[in-house]
């Protein structure tokens, strides 16, 4: 089934991150040749829309699309220097008239993706909204999930345990990617205090990181923003230092072949008090470099099926020709 | 004041089912120098102009007690002149016009610049509320006196509550003993900071800060209690969860002087609306859930709420086409109101009527105006109703400067199709003649 956008999980279904997983390893064995360049979608122009800093998603995506050769285009409007004249109706369909195939949005208002896929003929691809969703990480957080797996024996999300923890209410990445594992059979733990869950649940819940370590496969944690402290979300950091970071006691109790992730950047001495470096189990750089392969995919999938010459942009049969 | 000699400009109604107070007859009425002048079965026609009614409904006309007509200060949303269109179009005669103008009606001469622009119009009588609070500050009384001899009777901070509970107790005291009604808009806002949508599972997926059904609960609580406590009367704006309807049923049992308004969209529409992320479904209070919404109705079917009103909100369609936790709250009603509480509440049409017309006439404080008997000697504030016409809303044909209906393409049944201000036809056929 073809797809048009990825703003959310909801777009491409189980099917569909199939698929993208699949591709995705396509894609990490162009980004592991001498040149990991290929021609797929030379002639088709990816506009990287960002309305909110984020420098490594960009960066990210910017990457993802010159080793497919397209071109790229950037805008980089900071929240602050947002032009309050202009709508965003506007803004979109300006850039659209110089010729965009795809959107990559980031803003920090969740759903912009969707309005501007109702203003623009073009795909969209969120690259996160607000709260809301952030498809990519998912994607190469599952595609990290997977292939570390696979290196260690195990294979299929089917009854995967994995535990989300620190703030689940504010983050995108919790919520496409508790979306995301919930199709593949996975089951998700939210660990956090109360005040940083949603107001309905979207898995079940505990604020006892301890006691749910015991019965995890992976830790993900997020990162802990410090302004949730100075609005008195939490009491302070120290404290949920103590009831939800990954310390090095919590560290050593984990199993050997237990993951430990997160999305990056992470805030040392907050979530994470322990050194990274120092864990069998922390695949955080892999998710970083996964991050472009499963961003190559996305845009393959959605934009590598016909090229501006009305030609197949795949040469050959299916990717085999990238 | 005086509209022509005797016999010119004389309108027959003929055919029609007159719905009144009163009730329910098939008489025909005529209307001549701003008044009823005589009504019976089978009226001569050879005087005037006769306009065939058969099939039709003759009733009082509409009020609406919260309107924004968004002059002075946010004229490209909508003028007085326009909103006034939208509202005869709907079938209004009267509208309260709300105070979150820029500047604020908070003063004499602001409220009396919306009266006279009302009046210019002349399409309905628009009559200004005031702000409890200077600027809406939530700080300062307003002079009500002096408002209320400039003919004020309904005073809020529509747009946000009163948030001091000492304040709201004495704005209560002093305005009660002038015979002035505060209309209050609940929200408890340190509940609701940065709120986009109904707290509850649909903003948990949608990732969207939530506004708690609690805010509005807990001020209308509060203020029930201070009208127990002061014993002047208290109307809640826009009322949108089963509690508030619950807390005031029991407010009336106990005899407290306390009204209620609910909107035609908290009656329709559910926060489930919002998964496209179109602002056009972003209001102050939000829509909520299911439950909410049957709750709304029956409160307004067993007398709990006392009346429909619109909070007719116009915005300019690029504000609305911002994301939607910066895009300005509010949506359009004037035009689409008796179509949709026809469909969404199972009520004679009598007693939907009496929701639109002679209730809110009463809390307006506009009763000896609108909202009367049409019997003779009454004044010719009327809207005559094809109950059984099918339209679908489209938002470009609609008179409002605005266009952010949150109907667009919904089939409605019933509209108004004349409507007569003092006499004068200000729409026939479904069109304004000014």
């Amino acid at each position: 089934m073809a797809v048009r956008h990825l703003r959310g999980i909801a777009d491409v279904g189980v099917e569909g991150l199939l698929r993208l997983l699949d591709l995705t390893d396509h894609m990490a064995e162009v980004g592991r040749r001498a040149n990991p360049k290929v021609p797929a979608l030379r002639g088709r122009t990816v506009c990287n829309l960002f309305f909110e800093d984020s420098t490594r998603t960009r960066m990210s995506f910017d990457t993802a699309a010159k080793r497919l050769s397209a071109d790229t285009m950037t805008l980089a409007v900071g929240s602050s220097s947002v032009n309050k004249g202009e709508s965003l109706r506007d803004t979109v369909e300006t850039l659209e008239a110089m010729g965009v195939d795809a959107f990559v949005i980031r803003h920090r208002s969740s759903g912009v993706p969707w309005r501007i896929s109702e203003w623009s003929d073009a795909s969209v691809i969120n690259a996160g909204d607000g709260w809301h969703q952030h498809p990519t990480q998912a994607l190469l957080d599952l595609y990290t999930i997977r292939s570390e797996r696979a290196a260690r024996g195990a294979e299929g999300f089917e009854g995967l345990r994995v535990g989300i923890v620190g703030d689940i209410r504010h983050s995108r990445v919790a919520r496409s990617l508790t979306e995301a594992l919930g199709l593949l059979g996975a089951s998700v733990l939210h660990i956090g205090p109360r005040t940083l869950m949603p107001p309905t649940p979207l898995a079940p819940s505990t604020d006892d990181l301890d006691a749910a370590l015991a019965d995890l496969d992976i830790v993900y944690l997020l990162r802990m923003q410090l302004e949730r402290i100075d609005s008195a979300v939490v009491p302070s950091g120290e404290e949920y230092s103590r009831r939800f970071a990954l310390t090095p006691e919590r560290a050593g109790r984990l199993g050997e072949d237990v993951l430990v992730m997160h999305p990056g950047p992470m805030n040392r001495g907050v979530e994470i008090t322990v050194d990274p470096a120092r864990l069998t189990g922390s695949v955080i750089t892999q998710q970083v470099t996964n991050g472009i392969a499963a961003r190559m995919a996305v845009l393959f999938d959605l934009l590598g099926g016909v090229d501006t010459d009305g030609g197949s942009a795949a040469v050959g049969s299916g990717v085999v020709g990238l | 004041m005086s509209r022509g000699s005797q016999g010119v400009g004389d309108v027959l109604l003929t055919g029609g089912t007159v719905i009144d107070i009163g009730g329910e007859r098939r008489i025909d009425v005529r209307i001549a120098d701003g008044v009823v002048a005589e009504i019976g079965e089978r009226l001569d026609a050879e005087v005037g102009e006769v306009i065939d009614v058969t099939g039709l409904v003759v009733a009082p006309g509409f009020v609406d007690l919260h309107t924004h007509l968004r002059e002075p200060g946010m004229t490209e949303a909508e003028t007085i002149e326009t909103g006034s269109r939208a509202a005869a179009l709907g079938g209004y005669t009267a509208v309260v016009a709300m105070p979150n103008t820029d500047p604020t009606q908070d003063c004499v001469s602001v409220v009396d610049f919306v009266r006279a622009e009302g009046r210019r119009a002349g399409l309905c009588d628009v009559h200004p509320s005031a702000s409890i609070t200077v600027g809406r500050a939530g700080e300062r009384l307003v002079p009500f006196a002096e408002l209320a001899a400039a003919g004020v009777r309904i005073f809020t901070d529509d747009g946000s509550g009163v948030q001091n509970d000492g304040l709201m107790r004495r704005a209560l005291e002093y305005a009660g003993e002038l015979g002035l009604t505060l209309a209050q808009h609940c929200e408890v806002s340190s509940l609701t900071a940065g709120a986009v949508m109904h707290e509850g599972e649909c903003c948990s997926h949608l990732g969207l800060p939530g506004w708690p059904a609690l805010a509005e609960e807990l001020m209308v609580h509060r203020d029930i209690e201070l009208v127990r406590l002061t014993g002047s009367p208290v109307h809640l704006l826009h009322l949108s969860t089963a509690r508030s309807v619950e807390l005031v049923r029991a407010a009336k049992a106990d005899g407290l002087p306390v009204t209620a308004e609910a909107t035609p969209h908290h009656i329709s529409l559910t926060d489930e609306r919002l998964r496209g992320f179109d602002p056009v479904f972003k209001v102050n209070p939000p829509l909520r859930t299911m439950r909410d919404v049957e709750e709304v109705r029956l409160g307004l079917i067993d007398g709990t709420i006392d009346a429909i009103a619109t909070d007719h909100a116009p915005h300019p369609g690029h504000a609305k086409e911002r994301p939607l936790d910066s895009a300005p709250p509010g949506m359009l009603g004037l035009e689409t109101a008796f179509g949709v509480a026809r469909a969404h509440l199972d009520l004679p049409l009598r007693e939907l009527i009496a929701l639109l017309s002679w209730r809110p006439a009463a809390i307006a404080g506009l009763h000896h105006l609108h909202g009367r008997p049409v019997e003779v000697g009454e004044p010719a504030n009327l809207t005559v109703i094809d109950p059984a016409i099918n339209w679908t809303v489209d938002p470009n044909a609609l008179a409002s400067r605005s266009t952010n209906t949150p109907y667009q393409d919904v089939p409605l049944t019933g509209r108004a199709r004349h409507t007569f201000l003092h006499g004068e036809a200000v729409v026939r056929d479904g069109v304004a003649t000014r």
